[in-house]
């Protein structure tokens, strides 16, 4: 295979495997838009949901039950979590509401292992990964797949956000949730919603990438992949989760191709930090997040 | 409104962080608990001196050494787990590589490295702060986990990645055999480390750094070369993170690797200065005691209440469980820890008697 088709393969390889990342980073980015909380809990949320939906299917229910009844669990779970962890905490500093959710992943994950094991499982969509051949080019149709539904998301996401009440009050806390409360927006309503919708997202990603590595602990750790992710694209802008989602899939493939044999390899643990590090300095905010302004 | 808080912050801390310029005596608690340490080989077990008390106080170092970044200087760094691996390395490297027998040297050596890789990881924190701080200390996690396990160098070529200390001498003492020896190092070298922190945090340089963590622009605008102090906390926060994780993987482990230095152990040191409270010395203590002795005692518990009827794998994650909703607790009732509980109640038992 010749030096443009092995980089090109890359790089398609890289950026469809990007849009897994942009999905994880979306449900960052809702939750923290709406009420400044980092959550650190999304991976677990991930592992929960993918869990549940798994042990449903090795119970004998079939799919689209199972998948219906993960969704009101997950949705009910994201709402308590709201209420009852969240909802005291308001107006706290960002690094405690951090902790706090770094807490609530432990008791997401110990439930989640607790009650439904700790064994690996398979899970299978009825997505065939067989690859496609482009040309001299492989790519893999599992990844074709995921991007599709990346898009998607990323598309009905716009729309709840641009053409509903909701979306629009939702946006408008986002800018401002003083002015918005004093217009009569609830933001407790507000900041379940986000949690509601964060959580089918996260839903959505759990079986992605589930479904690509298995359900495992490890599901949990994505969260520490989406981090330089929002860096790149910016805490508060969900096409710079997206876009910066392709990036980092992009230049870790192209790295680990390029650069890991020269290293001896494993880079893919540190390169998209360096990466995050490299647009620190050029744009401080990100590509797409907005500059804070401090005043004495 | 915004700009009202920001003040806000600025008065309050004022008046809870400025003491008086008078040196005043350590306070009883102090005395007692310095007494109480030095004395403990003389009536505790084995079990106590090396399995509670040496990580206790080990990890209290390294609470003091985040407290400084975070705590004092604001940076919210989630990396001290890759200082402690670089101090350990490093003193594990200038042994093995370098022939240094002497403990102290070593130890020191292991502390500069850290010193020097927290110098560098800090650089990006002149331009940036929050949570971006946060990614530039992963970034840090990751490259010290990847670097100290692919290279065969860093661990002496050995058919496992795994750092033992060669026999190392201290003034013609056996530090790798006597088990009193080795508790009164540790037990010392934190103590001592323990009043510097203090000294530097009540002398300009603690100051300088309040004021950047309180309102970064105000203390610009006063004269604080902000970026210089910021890198100033980076390098002594991660002198003491690599002095803490040389101790930790010698003196407490014996034999670590970079597993004894990963992500856990990094939001653990992160606990402790939450759960103890935020720029406060004593409060790195009352942490690291909380955190380690918290599993133990949900495990007796637990173990003591439901019996042995329970599979271990359902028992430890209902530990983590456990663990997780008491963080939360504590968050939301006393966000400032265990410090400031502490505070509350001796400012009440004082005016109960007057």
């Amino acid at each position: 295979m010749g030096f443009m088709a092995l980089f090109l393969e890359t790089l398609i390889g890289g950026v469809l495997a990007g849009t897994m990342y942009s999905l994880v980073a979306i449900g960052f980015v809702l939750i923290f838009k709406a009420s400044g909380v980092f959550n650190y809990a999304q991976g677990a949320m991930l592992l929960f949901s993918a869990l549940l939906f798994v042990t449903l299917l090795k119970l004998g229910w079939p799919i689209p039950l199972a998948l219906f009844a993960t969704m009101v669990v997950t949705v009910i779970g994201a709402l308590a979590i709201e209420r009852i962890v969240l909802r005291p905490l308001a107006n706290r500093s960002t690094m405690t509401l951090f902790l706090a959710t770094l807490g609530l992943s432990f008791v997401i994950e110990g439930l989640a292992q607790g009650i439904m094991g700790t064994e690996v499982h398979a899970l299978n969509l009825g997505v065939e990964d067989l690859p496609i051949f482009w040309g001299d080019i492989l790519i893999s149709q599992f990844d074709l797949y995921a991007a599709g539904v990346a898009i998607t998301l990323t598309l009905l996401l716009a729309l709840f956000f641009n053409k509903t009440r909701i979306g629009v009050s939702l946006r408008a806390v986002a800018d401002d949730a003083g002015a918005a409360q004093s217009i009569g927006i609830n933001l407790n309503f507000i900041w379940q919603v986000v949690w509601a919708v964060s959580a089918l997202v996260g839903l959505v990603a759990g079986l992605a990438w589930g479904a690509r590595q298995g359900v495992s602990f490890n599901l949990s750790l994505v969260v520490l992949k989406a981090l330089p992710v929002l860096i790149i694209g910016g805490f508060t802008s969900i096409g710079g989760a997206i876009i910066a989602g392709v990036i980092v899939g992009a230049a870790e493939a192209l790295a680990e191709t390029y650069l890991g044999p020269i290293v001896g390899g494993g880079i893919q643990f540190w390169f998209a930090y360096f990466l995050a590090l490299i647009f620190l300095f050029i744009r401080p905010t990100g590509l797409f997040g907005d500059a804070e302004i401090e005043r004495v | 409104m915004k700009t009202n808080a920001g003040q806000m912050t600025v008065e309050t801390s004022l008046q809870i962080n400025a003491k008086p310029q008078t040196r005043k005596l350590p306070s009883a608690s102090t005395i007692a608990f310095v007494i109480l340490v030095l004395t403990a080989p003389l009536f505790a077990s084995h079990y106590w001196l090396m399995a509670i008390i040496t990580p206790v106080m080990i990890l209290s170092l390294a609470g003091i050494g985040l407290n400084i970044k975070t705590g004092y200087a604001g940076m919210v760094s989630v990396g001290a787990g890759a200082f402690m691996a670089v101090g350990a390395y490093g003193m594990f490297n200038f042994a093995a590589h370098g022939g240094i027998t002497n403990f102290p040297l070593a130890l020191l050596l292991g502390g500069i490295s850290a010193a020097i890789a927290g110098y560098l990881f800090g650089l990006p924190s002149s331009r940036i702060k929050g949570f971006y701080v946060m990614v530039t200390t992963l970034a840090a996690q990751f490259f010290v986990e990847w670097l100290f396990t692919k290279n065969a160098y860093f661990y002496n070529y050995g058919s496992v990645p795994t750092i033992t200390l060669p026999p190392m001498t201290l003034f013609d003492l056996d530090i790798n055999g006597n088990n009193t020896i080795r508790y009164y190092v540790v037990v010392i070298i934190v103590l001592l480390m323990t009043l510097a922190a203090k000294n530097i945090i009540h002398s300009h340089v603690g100051r300088n750094w309040m004021a950047i963590r309180d309102m970064n622009t105000a203390a610009g605008v006063i004269g604080i070369d902000s970026a210089r102090y910021k890198r100033l906390a980076f390098t002594i926060g991660s002198f003491y993170l690599g002095i803490a994780g040389a101790l930790w993987a010698f003196l407490f482990l014996g034999t670590a690797s970079t597993l004894s230095f990963d992500i856990n152990r990094s939001f653990q040191v992160l606990f402790i200065i939450i759960i103890g409270g935020l720029s406060s010395i004593r409060g790195n203590f009352i942490g690291a005691a909380f955190i380690l002795l918290l599993p133990i005692l949900i495990d007796y518990m637990v173990k003591a209440t439901l019996g042995s009827a329970l599979n271990p794998g359902f028992l430890s994650n209902m530990n983590k469980v456990i663990f997780g909703s008491l963080i939360i607790i504590l968050l939301i009732k006393e966000p400032e820890g265990f410090d400031k509980m502490l505070r509350n109640l001796t400012g009440y038992i004082k005016r109960r008697k007057s």
